[in-house]
């Protein structure tokens, strides 16, 4: 799962029917300080009523369709939590 | 599966029902000399892991589920060991471009 941050909203009227009533919500990547890494922003259903600016984790590839009630859906990319604290280890423990 | 340290953990009050109750573990991919360094990703523990641990790390959703006992769910990434030792060669140094 990786890190990102919400960064805007995507309204789909029309949209595959698996995918009735799922937010869809724009995320870029992030370091866990929550600092963008660069990369293309993508889309993400979002599952966890997640707002624009917060930071949350993602889960990625098929994963992300088994995250909806219904698994047989074309999600690629979910948001699956709202991060609220990451404590990381002090420089040279870990690292 | 890929060898990386755990570097940190991860609060998360609200969060997939799938992922109730788990403790989420920051972990950093081990670097492979001479390659870029991999970011940090967020994994499920189920080793009992802890910060500073050298740990085995899948990423895959068909091991998570098994690993977790649970219907296939939205984990991909999953310690499964804590590693004592790995023995064998080290990775060959990336060879350097000579001239341009």
């Amino acid at each position: 799962m990786l890190f990102g941050r919400v960064v805007g909203t995507v309204v789909c009227t029309e949209k595959v029917p698996a995918w009735r009533g799922q937010r869809l919500l724009m995320v870029t990547t992030t370091d866990p300080a929550g600092t963008p890494v660069g990369g293309r922003p993508f889309a993400a259903i979002d599952l966890v009523s997640a707002a624009p600016g917060q930071l949350v984790f993602v889960v990625r590839g098929r994963e992300a369709a088994v995250a909806l009630d219904n698994p047989e859906n074309p999600a690629d990319a979910a948001i699956v939590g709202l991060v609220d604290d990451v404590h990381l280890a002090p420089a040279g423990e870990g690292a | 599966m890929f060898l990386a340290r755990v570097t940190g953990d991860v609060v998360a009050t609200v969060k997939h029902p799938h992922l109730a109750g788990r403790k989420l573990l920051l972990v950093t991919p081990e670097p492979t000399p001479g390659r870029a360094p991999l970011p940090a990703v967020i994994a499920v523990d189920s080793v009992d892991a802890g910060v500073g641990d050298r740990v085995l790390v899948a990423d895959e959703g068909n091991t998570a589920a098994q690993v977790l006992g649970m219907p296939r769910g939205p984990v991909r990434t999953i310690i499964v060991g804590i590693v004592d030792a790995v023995d064998g060669p080290e990775p060959p140094p990336r060879r350097r471009r000579t001239g341009p």
